[in-house]
């Protein structure tokens, strides 16, 4: 089975879904279940205080006994706050060690800072975290976030949400071809055809969000992405035939053409 | 008897007695939610909720996990 291996356990999904900008819990569920993805992302923020402790969480659309959760510190602008989160985030999932660490720059642009992620990734490993970290698609980073001791490097295709695409598909063939954890795009996908090219590239898996979230159709988009991921896969273990400019090959016999 | 205030997620809160961790759950009407708490910085572990005694000035985060990428 060619199966994604994270942190010492497998996963049959290549794809790994954010669970955010949904508009309710039931689309969220529809969507991740369209999606195929084992891994889902969740925020952790502040309980609104007073309100009914019965009302539905996201943990009943997504039962953590189905889905691998993974905690992520998206909003944290410094080192010391995506650590804080992330040991909440710990102690809410019952001792859950595999978390997204990512440390954010710049309120306009969501890049990354780095030297905050390096700082930040330093404590948790040391905690006994397993990192998945969110970083910028620097080569020289992404190996330094794997020897520190990271699961998964996370470089972005393009910002956040922006649904760009894969804007520098060279800095992230580097990096894949450099690294011995697996490498997953994370941020920056628009639409199937950018997915099935970061897999193609030969990154171990996506992790997108808005992509489906802000589709029009979410759950049709879904599905779209669960064939996208597993069609770059198929076609990057196959191994594409090379390019061949200025030499075209006919597919069809060159002889008994007739009028010939 | 003596009044105590908390800060809880930023907010200023007052209450009536003193309390622990577990009886404060229970005043914010969090019971039966999936929750986690930090006081002053360090984790209060849910084993610890009965045992842990808050005091005035303490800094509470109580949060949950929510949809997000």
């Amino acid at each position: 089975m060619d199966n994604l291996n994270i942190a010492g356990r497998e996963y049959t999904s290549r794809l790994l879904v954010g669970t955010g900008k949904y508009q309710d819990f039931e689309q969220t569920r529809l969507a991740v279940e369209a999606s195929g993805a084992e891994i889902v992302t969740v925020a952790i923020r502040r309980t609104n205080i007073g309100q009914d402790a019965s009302q539905p969480s996201l943990l009943d659309a997504l039962p953590p006994s189905k889905y691998t959760y993974l905690p992520n510190t998206a909003g944290c602008y410094s080192a010391d706050d995506a650590v804080r989160t992330l040991r909440l985030a710990r102690e809410l999932l019952d001792g859950h060690e595999l978390v997204k660490l990512e440390v954010l720059g710049d309120p306009k642009s969501l890049y990354p800072n780095v030297i905050e992620t390096i700082k930040a990734a330093e404590v948790l490993i040391k905690e006994g975290f397993k990192v998945m970290v969110y970083t910028s698609d620097d080569p020289i980073i992404a190996k330094q976030l794997e020897q520190m001791g990271c699961v998964a490097v996370m470089p972005l295709a393009s910002l956040i949400g922006s649904g760009m695409g894969i804007l520098n598909p060279w800095n992230l063939q580097i990096i894949i071809n450099e690294a011995k954890v697996p490498v997953i795009v994370d941020a920056g996908v628009g639409t199937a055809s950018d997915a099935a090219i970061a897999m193609e590239l030969g990154c171990a898996g996506v992790l997108m969000n808005t992509a489906i979230a802000g589709a029009h159709n979410p759950v049709l988009m879904a599905s779209a992405m669960n064939k996208a991921v597993q069609a770059g896969r198929e076609a990057y273990l196959a191994g594409r035939m090379p390019k061949k400019i200025y030499t075209a090959s006919p597919s069809s016999p060159t002889s008994g053409v007739i009028g010939t | 008897m003596k009044l105590i205030e908390l800060t809880i997620n930023g907010a200023a809160k007052r209450f009536p007695q003193s309390m622990n961790v577990a009886q404060l759950v229970v005043e914010l009407n969090l019971v039966g939610k999936r929750i986690a708490i930090e006081r002053n910085g360090d984790i209060v572990p849910r084993s610890q909720f009965e045992a842990v005694a808050l005091a005035s000035g303490d800094q509470l985060e109580i949060v949950v996990a929510v949809g997000g990428g």
